[in-house]
C-alpha cells in the first residue's frame, strides 16, 4: 500500500513539529526517515499511525484521503506502528497479547491464534513463545511479537521508530531480514533511525527531515554518508574518519548553543575521546570506588563475587546486553541496591549499608538513563531544581536563579531559569541533568548517557563529562554504542548474563573484541 | 501541582497578555456554569423554583447572626482539614483518612478533659488543642507508615482506618464514656459550661477556632510556598524519584506531610468538640473531613484559594438547612452543588490538559 502526505502540518504550542510535509512512500519499499532529535520523524509516523490527528493536510492510503481518529483505525486502514519501547502488556504471555488485540472475529479459538503465531514467526524467521509470558523477554522478542501482531491484524504498512535500539546483533539481523521479505512481499516499512549505517543497510529510499520540514527531496538509496550527514546538520560536516578497528566513524560538526565547534583548523573533527584527550597516567588518582567481593541480584539476573577498583580520573565503560548486569553495578556504585555479600567503599570509607543519600553526601551522583521520569522533576524550572540542592531552610530564590542563569550559559542549555525541564529537548535535559552535579562531586555513573541524542549533543554532553574526569572525577557509564565505548573509556568491562569480563584497557579495545565478549565468547565455563 | 499546569504553558508570549484574565478564568466560569446547570436541573426535577432555592442557599448564611456564626464555625474546622491535605495534595497524596484522623482528634482531646477536668480552663483547652494534634497526626502516621513500609496506599489505608477511628468513637460513646445511667447514641454527657470554647455574646461563634484555621492556613502557605522543605514536598509529589536522587528524603518527607495533614485534621476534631457539639458523639465530623477533600480538590491544593473555596462551600451547607423549611426539599441539594463544582472543576481541567497537551 502506498503512503503519502501532503502539506503535512502539526504543531504543539508554538513548535512547529511539521511543517507542510510533502511526501510519498511506495508499496513494496523500505523507507528511510533520518534526522536529529526533534527533527519531527516521531510526529510524522504518529500521525501516519493514528497516534496523533493533523492540524492541516491529509494523509492518503493508495491515494484515497484517510482520517484516522486512532491507531485502531490506522490498523484497520492496513497501517500498524513498533514503537521504540513496545507497547504491550507485559503481565500476559505472547499468545493472550496477540489475542487481545487481534479485530473481533479474527481469530477464532486461542488454537487458531497459537497456530498464527507460530506460522508468521516461522514466515519472519522469528523466534517467540507463544506461552512466555511477556515480561520475561527481551525488547527484540517483543518488538518480533509486535511486529506478528500488527501483520495478523491486517497491517500492510509497517513503522518502526528507531527499531534497533536496545536489541541484539542477531536479531537485528532478522529484523532486517524480516523487513528485506515484507517488501518483497509488496508491504511498505517506514524505518525511522539515526544511524546511518542501517539505514544505508536496508533502505530503498531516504528523506531527511530537520525542524518539521523536507530537506531536500526523498532520494533513492545508496546516498553517500556525506551528502545524509549535510542534509541533517546543514552545511558543517565532518568527513568521515578511521575509528578504532578500521571501521568508518562519522562525526558531525555543528557548533550547538554557541558551543565552539570542536575542530581544528582545517575542520577536521577532533574526536574528543580518541585524540583530544589527556593520558590517562596523567590524572588517575587514588580510588573512588573499590569493591571487594561483591554479590547481588535483580530479577533473573545476579552480579557474583565482584572485585574492582576505580580510581579517580578514570573513565570505565560497561558494555554488554541490555539486562547482562550493568544496571545492578550502576545501582550499587549508587547505594540504590546493597549488596547481599562483600563491601564498598567510597573514598576509602565502607558504604555497603547505605542508601543512595549516604552514597550521594559522599560525593557520588547518578545520572539516569531516563531523564525526565527518574532524574529530574519534569515540572519544576532549573531555578527550582538549584533551590532543592540548597542547604538552608528558607529557599534563597535569588541565588537559585543565578544558579540557574549561570549554569544555562556554562552548559548551552537552551531554555530561561524558569522554563520547566519538560519543556527542554533531550539533549537540554541531559545539559541539565550534568549542571545539576554539584562542582564536588567525586563519582558519576551514568546510564546512556547520549541515549537519544544526536551526534552533535552527545559530543557537547562527553565535552562536559570529560572536564569533570579533568576535575578527578570518576566516571562510569554503561552504553550501547560499541563507539562510544570506545571512544571515551580508559577500560571496558564487558558484561554477560551476570559475569563481568577482566577490564579492557584502551589499547586492547575494538569493535571485533567487544562484540565477541558481548555475545559471550570468550567468557569461558557455561 | 499549580505550577505544573501553568507552567506547561507554551512560552507566554505577548499575544498572550490580552487574553490572561480570560484564559484564566474560563475554566472555572465553565466549571460553575456546569454545576449550576446541573443543580438547577435537580432542583426543576423536584418542583422548586432553582431561584428561590439558590437566594437560600448562597445567602441564606448570611442572613441572621445566629446563621452566620454557625457558618463561621463550620467553615472553620473546614478550613482546618483543607488546609492540611493541602500539605498531602502537595506531597502526592490522596489523605482520604482525613474523616479518622478528625475523628481521633476528638477522642484524643476528651483524654484531658476526662483526666483533669479541674485545670483551669485556658490550659486545659491547651492540652485538648495538643492531644488533638498528636491524635491525628498519629492515625496519619499511621497510614504513612503503612504506605512507606507495606506499600498500602494511602488512599485505601486511610479508608479502613477511617472505620476504625468512628468504630472507636461509637465504642467510646455507649461504652466507658457513656452517660451515667443509660447509654445513648446521642453522645456523651455534655461538657460543662465553662468548658466550652468562649463564644461572642450567645452566639454560638467562639473566635478562637478561626483564629486557629486561619493560623495554621497562613503557616502552611508560608512552608509551602517559601521554605525548601515545601519546594521539597512538591518536589515529592511531582516525582519521587528523581527528588530521591536530588538528594530530597522523600520518605520522611511523605511521613511530616501526611504527619501534619492529620495534626491540623486533629485540631478541627477539638474544635468538633469544644466549640460546636460540646461533647463526643458518634459522627463527630459530621462530615467535615470529606468537605474539606472537596475544597482541597477544587482548589488543586494552592493556598490562595482555600479560604474562599472553603467559606462559600460553609456557606452553602449552613445555607441549605433552611431549605426543608422554606422550599419543602431536602438540604442535601448542597451536596449536590459542591459535588457538582469539583467534578465540573476536575472536569474542566482533564478537558483543557487534553487540548493543550
Amino acid at each position: 500500500m502506498e503512503v503519502a502526505v501532503h502539506n503535512l502540518c502539526k504543531a504543539f504550542g508554538a513548535v512547529r513539529a511539521n511543517d507542510d510535509l510533502t511526501l510519498r512512500f511506495a508499496a513494496g519499499q523500505i523507507h528511510g526517515v533520518l534526522g536529529e532529535n526533534g527533527a519531527g520523524k516521531s510526529t510524522l509516523m504518529k500521525l501516519i499511525a493514528g497516534f496523533l490527528r493533523p492540524d492541516g493536510g491529509s494523509i492518503r492510503f493508495d491515494g484515497r484521503e484517510a482520517s484516522l481518529h486512532g491507531p485502531g483505525a490506522a490498523l484497520r486502514a492496513g497501517v500498524g506502528m513498533v514503537h521504540q519501547d513496545p507497547l504491550d502488556l507485559p503481565a500476559f504471555t505472547a499468545l493472550e497479547n496477540l489475542l487481545c488485540a487481534a479485530p473481533r472475529g479474527a481469530i477464532g479459538s486461542r488454537a487458531a491464534g497459537r497456530q498464527l503465531l507460530s506460522e508468521l514467526a516461522r514466515r519472519l524467521g522469528f523466534t517467540v513463545e507463544p506461552d512466555a509470558p511477556l515480561a520475561s523477554l527481551t525488547v527484540g522478542q517483543r518488538q518480533q511479537l509486535e511486529i506478528i501482531r500488527l501483520l495478523a491484524c491486517g497491517a500492510r504498512v509497517l513503522i518502526l521508530d528507531e527499531p534497533t535500539t536496545g536489541i541484539t546483533a542477531a536479531q537485528t539481523r532478522a529484523l532486517f531480514a524480516a523487513l528485506r521479505r515484507l517488501a518483497a512481499e509488496g508491504n511498505t516499512v517506514l524505518f525511522v533511525s539515526h544511524k546511518l549505517e542501517e539505514v544505508a543497510e536496508i533502505c530503498d529510499t531516504v528523506c531527511v527531515l530537520r525542524a518539521g520540514r523536507l530537506v531536500g527531496e526523498q532520494l533513492p538509496m545508496p546516498v553517500p554518508q556525506r551528502r545524509l550527514l549535510e542534509l541533517m546538520f546543514g552545511a558543517a560536516v565532518a568527513q568521515p574518519t578511521a575509528g578504532g578497528a578500521g571501521e568508518v566513524r562519522i562525526t558531525a560538526l555543528r557548533s550547538e548553543g554557541g558551543l565552539p565547534a570542536n575542530a581544528g583548523e582545517d575542520g577536521t573533527p577532533a574526536l574528543p575521546g580518541l585524540h583530544g584527550s589527556p593520558t590517562t597516567e596523567r590524572i588517575a588518582g587514588e580510588a573512588v570506588w573499590q569493591l571487594a567481593g561483591v554479590s547481588a541480584r535483580a530479577g533473573s539476573v545476579a552480579l557474583r563475587d565482584v572485585s574492582l577498583s576505580i580510581a579517580a580520573g578514570r573513565i570505565v565503560g560497561l558494555a554488554g546486553l541490555d539486562g547482562s548486569g550493568q544496571q545492578i553495578l550502576l545501582r550499587l556504585l549508587t547505594g540504590r541496591m546493597r549488596p547481599e555479600t562483600g563491601h564498598i567503599l567510597v573514598n576509602g570509607r565502607a558504604l555497603s549499608g547505605g542508601g543512595s543519600r549516604a552514597y550521594r553526601a559522599a560525593g557520588i551522583e547518578y545520572l539516569p538513563a531516563d531523564r525526565l521520569n527518574e532524574g529530574m522533576i519534569g515540572a519544576l524550572s532549573l531555578t527550582e531544581h538549584f533551590a532543592l540542592l540548597q542547604n538552608a531552610a528558607l529557599v534563597d530564590q535569588r541565588a537559585a536563579e543565578r544558579a540557574a542563569r549561570a549554569a544555562i550559559a556554562d552548559y548551552a542549555i537552551k531554555a530561561t531559569p524558569v522554563t520547566p525541564i519538560s519543556a527542554l529537548s533531550g539533549g537540554n535535559q541531559q545539559r541539565a541533568l550534568l549542571a545539576l552535579v554539584p562542582p564536588d562531586c567525586r563519582g558519576i555513573a551514568c546510564e546512556q548517557p547520549t541515549r537519544g541524542l544526536d551526534v552533535a549533543s552527545a559530543q557537547a554532553i562527553w565535552r562536559r563529562l570529560l572536564e569533570r574526569r579533568l576535575a578527578g572525577c570518576a566516571i562510569v557509564f554503561a552504553s550501547a554504542d560499541l563507539d562510544e565505548l570506545i571512544a571515551y573509556s580508559d577500560e571496558v568491562l564487558v558484561f554477560f548474563a551476570g559475569r563481568v569480563s577482566a577490564p579492557l584497557h584502551r589499547a586492547e579495545l575494538s569493535v571485533a573484541r567487544l562484540a565477541e565478549l558481548i555475545g559471550g565468547v570468550g567468557f569461558g565455563g557455561g | 501541582m499549580q505550577s505544573q499546569e501553568l507552567n506547561l504553558q507554551p512560552e507566554p508570549g505577548r499575544k498572550q497578555a490580552s487574553g490572561t484574565w480570560w484564559a484564566t478564568l474560563r475554566l472555572p466560569l465553565l466549571a460553575l456554569g456546569g454545576a449550576l446547570a446541573l443543580t438547577t436541573l435537580v432542583l426543576l426535577s423536584s418542583g422548586v423554583s432553582p431561584l428561590q432555592a439558590y437566594r437560600i442557599l448562597i445567602f441564606g448564611a448570611f442572613s441572621t447572626p445566629v446563621r452566620f456564626s454557625d457558618m463561621i464555625m463550620l467553615a472553620a474546622p473546614l478550613l482546618l482539614c483543607a488546609t492540611g491535605l493541602t500539605l498531602t495534595f502537595s506531597a502526592g497524596l490522596y489523605n482520604l483518612g482525613v474523616e479518622g484522623q478528625l475523628a481521633l482528634g476528638a477522642v484524643a482531646a476528651m483524654l484531658p478533659l476526662r483526666l483533669f477536668p479541674e485545670l483551669p480552663p485556658a490550659l486545659l483547652w491547651s492540652l485538648c488543642f495538643a492531644c488533638a494534634a498528636a491524635g491525628g497526626a498519629l492515625w496519619a502516621l499511621l497510614a504513612a507508615w503503612l504506605r512507606l513500609s507495606a506499600g498500602v496506599s494511602e488512599i485505601f489505608a486511610g479508608l479502613g482506618l477511617n472505620f476504625l477511628a468512628s468504630g472507636l468513637a461509637l465504642y467510646l460513646v455507649l461504652g466507658p464514656w457513656r452517660r451515667s445511667g443509660s447509654a445513648s447514641m446521642s453522645g456523651t454527657e455534655l461538657l460543662p459550661r465553662e468548658l466550652w470554647l468562649p463564644t461572642l455574646g450567645a452566639l454560638r461563634l467562639a473566635p478562637l477556632a478561626p483564629l486557629l484555621a486561619l493560623l495554621a492556613l497562613a503557616l502552611v502557605w508560608w512552608a509551602v510556598r517559601q521554605t525548601r522543605w515545601g519546594l521539597q514536598l512538591r518536589a515529592v509529589g511531582l516525582n519521587r524519584v528523581a527528588a530521591d536522587r536530588l538528594g530530597v528524603p522523600a520518605q520522611r518527607r511523605i511521613a511530616e506531610a501526611m504527619a501534619g495533614c492529620g495534626a491540623l485534621a486533629g485540631m478541627a476534631g477539638a474544635i468538633q468538640v469544644l466549640g460546636v457539639f460540646h461533647q463526643l458523639i458518634p459522627n463527630i465530623s459530621s462530615g467535615v473531613g470529606l468537605l474539606g477533600l472537596l475544597v482541597a480538590l477544587l482548589v488543586r491544593a494552592d493556598p490562595r484559594w482555600v479560604l474562599p473555596v472553603a467559606v462559600v462551600f460553609a456557606s452553602f451547607t449552613v445555607g441549605s438547612v433552611q431549605l426543608p423549611l422554606a422550599l419543602g426539599v431536602d438540604s442535601s441539594i448542597a451536596g449536590v452543588l459542591q459535588g457538582a463544582l469539583v467534578l465540573f472543576a476536575l472536569l474542566a481541567r482533564g478537558l483543557s490538559r487534553r487540548v493543550t497537551g
